[in-house]
């Protein structure tokens, strides 16, 4: 195949898409952050807030973060299906031909047949965070390690879960609350509560330790090339260099990888395990017998 | 006000230290999972790549209450003297 002049535009479009995102937040970052000595521990930065009657609403920097991953994932996901069309092989399209395949594999060999189409759902869920995740590379703050993004996906996440179990019946959802016994309700509901916390817990836990106990390491690296070194070290901190971007590729890239994919596999089994597949069917079975004997008479 | 701010940076320090003795926990955890992630392997060698991936989302797992210490940890040293302080002089008024 040819590639046309505006193919190739559109190709170099996408590419610039995709990378103009990251520069941006670069820059804001450098723009917006406040210089600060030793260690800096802080929550999240807070750009902008306004006033709303019940709650403020705040633009902080975890929200600017992780529309612009999104956007530079979207330009990922179009740059690499450009131009697809059968029998053209090419790098890319392969690529992701094989990111949909494994997740519809995992999807299936997960949740079964009937949650089939969940497929796009957990690709996005487990891009999503591990890109983010995978931003504090180039010096952004990530958006997983501010706890209300995890928290808004653990909550669509159990709505997910309450919308699959109601559909064996209200009546069935609620009795399940008071098995084995009436007694254990209170522990039910509690349990049925914790699933959003733990998850969201979990995966912001994860990232804002691997921030933190790097900040730890490289500023008393810092300290420590200060007194072996002395005045030199002031501008250089000679012992900075090295260990901490060893650190980074397991607090970084491997937890954050990981935690995507966990993220995902809890999202799977707690929304396969919840649905009363029996239930289902029996009320499926019930609900066309009374439609047919309608028709029938 | 000074003693009181000291007994509230020292007990912030102390609670954080404690918090994180459920670091024990995982450890442990892990330690025999990954033990008998090990054992299985040796005895079924060509079921390797779903054993390790098997015990590394376990692992995970198991990390979650250690993790959940160390969070409280973060939070009793970086953020709760601030607020306990916040406190203080809001009742004492100096």
């Amino acid at each position: 195949m040819k590639k046309t002049f505006k193919f190739k535009l559109i190709d170099w479009l996408l590419i610039l898409l995709m990378i103009l995102p990251l520069v941006c937040g670069m820059a804001l970052r450098v723009l917006t952050k406040p210089v600060s000595e030793g260690i800096s521990i802080t929550g999240v930065m807070i750009f902008k807030e306004f006033k709303l009657p019940f709650q403020n609403l705040l633009i902080s920097e975890a929200n600017v973060n992780s529309w612009l991953v999104l956007v530079s994932l979207t330009a990922l996901a179009l740059y690499m299906t450009h131009g697809m069309r059968e029998g053209v092989k090419c790098r890319r399209h392969l690529a992701a031909e094989w990111v949909v395949e494994t997740t519809d594999k995992l999807v299936r060999s997960n949740m079964g047949e009937y949650f089939k189409q969940f497929s796009p759902f957990i690709c996005a869920i487990i891009g999503y965070s591990a890109f983010s995740s995978l931003s504090s590379l180039i010096g952004l703050f990530p958006p997983t390690s501010d706890f209300s993004t995890v928290f808004g996906w653990a909550l669509l996440v159990f709505i997910l879960i309450t919308y699959y179990k109601l559909k064996g019946g209200v009546g069935n959802y609620v009795k399940g609350y008071f098995e084995p016994i009436p007694f254990f309700a209170p522990l039910n509901v509690i349990g049925e509560l914790a699933t959003p916390i733990s998850m969201s817990f979990r995966h912001y836990g994860n990232i804002l330790s691997g921030s933190v106990i790097s900040a730890l390491i490289a500023s008393a690296l810092g300290g420590l090339s200060r007194s072996v070194f002395g005045s030199i070290a002031e501008s250089v901190p000679f012992l900075q260099m090295g260990l901490p971007a060893v650190l980074s590729v397991y607090f970084d890239v491997f937890s954050g990888c990981l935690q995507a994919f966990i993220f995902a596999m809890l999202t799977m089994l707690n929304i396969s395990g919840g649905f009363p597949k029996e239930l289902y069917e029996k009320r499926k079975e019930k609900k066309e017998l009374r439609r047919s004997g309608k028709t029938a008479a | 006000m000074e003693l009181a701010m000291g007994i509230i940076l020292g007990c912030c320090a102390l609670g954080a230290g404690i918090a994180m003795i459920a670091g024990i926990g995982p450890g442990i955890g892990e330690g025999q999972a990954v033990a008998k992630a090990c054992e299985a392997i040796g005895r079924q060698p060509e079921a390797k790549s779903e054993v390790t991936s098997t015990m590394i989302m376990g692992c995970a797992i198991a990390e979650t209450t250690g993790i959940y210490a160390l969070v409280i940890a973060i939070l009793l040293i970086f953020v709760a003297p601030g607020i306990f302080a916040g406190v203080l002089k809001s009742v004492i008024g100096g």
